[in-house]
């Protein structure tokens, strides 16, 4: 055993993010996804092929094009963005408020050198990685629905990435803002829900009325949604660069709040 | 020859040749709301001892733990752990310190060594060295046999285990338990006792708090007694005993009538009583004399003096 002198000789270095930090925070994700990975990576294809199925079949016998392109395609498009919605903020949400309040991981390793800000920080760009490869999965199977995707195709992980972090950091938030895990349906049915419908990914938001063009406009996923369709087709356009700063904007602004409100939760 | 007094403490040796305290608060306060939880505390834990934190639930002893970490951060007072300022390089004592908490927050669905795994890594032990590490803990913690066991499935006992091993995997200088023993059967915390009489007879610090006044008799050097968040009693666990309760105690049981006119009776002598369920123990038996004892009478049981009586004593009958 070391005696408290050596606390002096070395010195951990302190850096504001430290690698050790998310070395430890990954490998507990990554000890966790050996046990849920089979299921996940099923859900993650099944669901988009049971959207292409019911939506492109079904649907898509009334409405052949949507947004200048085949009804099938713009479908497979579309369930890229809320693939890329649902496996960020839920996992989020529902981890983040667990290991928070039942499992108490956060104060674990809150007394292991660890800050909340590096918590946030490891966990979202799991999350956010995790995501921007299963977000790809609807374009897989879109491949056996007769989607020709251009090789700008390759750039979607980028965009899902960039997206999930924001909503991914989101989920966090609102995992350490709630006050019970019952004011999650506010969470799921105020925004998530209508996040995901009014985003161009079932129906091209232009044929919204004006003032939901506008709300559109304020919904990350419905940028996400354009540059994964632009990308998908390489067929970029000028507001592009619009989509993806928004996209950043949004992840920036919710890595604001969830380290401010989470370690308003765990720090007293 | 007067040396000149540093403007800080050093941090290597002191003027009088002793090692620096491995924990050291003065003046802290700790406020939640309306509820003062810590109110000004001042505590210097020698480097090298085991210290107990003793006081009745809600005394402030897991507040200040949660201080020593910086997952509480005081409204006044200074903390330094380890020679650093808490909670400014926080991050460094957590490095240098383990710390063993009161409620298991043990990752259940994952397996007794991939729990260590984790924090192998959060403590910074470079690759080379975090499988030996690991096996180094968990032969310190008994479970040797279990590595590949989810700790959904480990008893009550293992899992408090396997939280020491967590807390040790770097080798820390000084270890944080709170309640380390609390809830396990006899059997487990005598075990307990013995780890952590181990760890201390190594050289690490053991700050642990504690109710169990049993506990802080068999393990620590010295104890600070907490009430509402202030020590009021400082010392060895025997200079304790010694100093409030005496060597010996006579506990006279009989009727709520009889057992109020003993009380009377020896605190008018200025002799300490407390009330022990069904009896009332008279402390410092010792000094009474013979017409002081017939005034008792004769139905008193001597036994020896104990913490517990220390602790009843200066922390009240009652808890609030």
């Amino acid at each position: 055993m070391s005696t408290a002198g050596t606390a002096r000789d070395r010195p951990a270095p302190l850096r504001r993010f430290e690698p050790a930090a998310f070395a430890g925070v990954w490998r507990h994700e990554i000890a966790l996804f050996k046990r849920y990975y089979r299921p996940q990576t099923f859900a993650s294809m099944a669901e988009p092929t049971f959207f292409l199925l019911a939506f492109g079949y079904g649907f898509g016998s009334l409405v052949a094009m949507a947004g200048g392109m085949r009804y099938l395609d713009f479908v497979a498009t579309g369930v890229v963005g809320t693939a890329a919605l649902f496996t960020s903020v839920f996992p989020a949400m529902f981890s983040g408020y667990s290991r928070r309040v039942y499992q108490h991981t956060y104060d674990a390793f809150l007394a292991a050198p660890v800050d909340v800000h590096e918590l946030v920080a490891g966990e979202a760009l799991w999350i956010a990685g995790k995501a921007a490869l299963y977000s790809c999965t609807p374009v897989v199977v879109g491949l056996f629905f007769g989607l020709r995707p251009s090789p700008w195709v390759l750039l979607v992980p980028l965009v899902t990435f960039l997206s999930a972090a924001g909503f991914g950091l989101f989920g966090t938030w609102a995992a350490a803002a709630v006050p019970s895990i019952n004011s999650f349906d506010y969470v799921i049915t105020g925004v998530v829900t209508p996040a995901f419908l009014v985003a161009g990914t079932f129906f091209p938001a232009s044929g919204l009325p004006g003032w939901a063009r506008y709300l559109a406009q304020a919904n990350p996923l419905y940028h996400c949604v354009e540059l994964v369709r632009h990308a998908a087709f390489g067929a970029w356009r000028p507001p592009d660069a619009w989509h993806a700063a928004a996209l950043a904007l949004f992840a920036a602004w919710m890595w604001t709040i969830a380290v401010r409100r989470l370690r308003r939760r765990l720090i007293d | 020859m007067v040396l000149p007094r540093p403007v800080r403490p050093a941090r290597t040796d002191r003027p009088d040749g002793q090692a620096p305290p491995a924990v050291a608060l003065r003046g802290v306060v700790k406020r939640f709301g309306a509820l003062t939880a810590v109110a000004g505390l001042d505590l210097e834990v020698p480097a090298g001892s085991c210290f107990g934190l003793l006081g009745p639930n809600g005394a402030g002893k897991s507040t200040t733990m949660r201080l020593l970490t910086a997952q509480a951060i005081a409204d006044a007072g200074t903390i330094e752990v380890l020679g650093f300022a808490v909670p400014r390089e926080g991050k460094r004592a957590r490095a240098a310190m383990g710390v063993v908490p009161q409620q298991d927050d043990l990752d259940e669905e994952l397996t007794v060594r991939e729990n260590l795994e984790i924090f192998a890594r959060l403590y910074r032990l470079p690759r080379p060295e975090r499988a030996a590490a690991i096996d180094r803990v968990l032969e310190i913690a008994h479970l040797a046999d279990r590595p590949a066991t989810r700790v959904d499935d480990l008893s009550g006992g293992m899992r408090r285990r396997l939280l020491i091993a967590r807390a040790l995997v770097h080798r820390p200088a000084l270890l944080l338990m709170d309640e380390p023993t609390v809830g396990l059967d006899p059997q487990v915390r005598a075990e307990l006792w013995g780890l952590i009489a181990g760890l201390r007879a190594a050289g690490t610090t053991v700050l642990m708090s504690t109710h169990y006044i049993e506990e802080a008799e068999r393990l620590a050097d010295a104890c600070a007694l907490v009430s509402h968040g202030r020590v009021i009693a400082l010392g060895g666990p025997a200079e304790l005993v010694a100093e409030h309760a005496g060597e010996r105690v006579v506990e006279h049981y009989g009727p709520p009538d009889r057992l109020a006119a003993v009380e009377r009776t020896a605190r008018a002598a200025g002799l300490p009583t407390r009330r022990t369920g069904p009896s009332v123990s008279v402390l410092k038996a010792e000094t009474i004399g013979p017409a002081l004892a017939a005034e008792l009478g004769p139905d008193g049981v001597a036994r020896a003096a104990n913490l517990e009586d220390v602790f009843v004593l200066l922390t009240g009958e009652r808890v609030d």
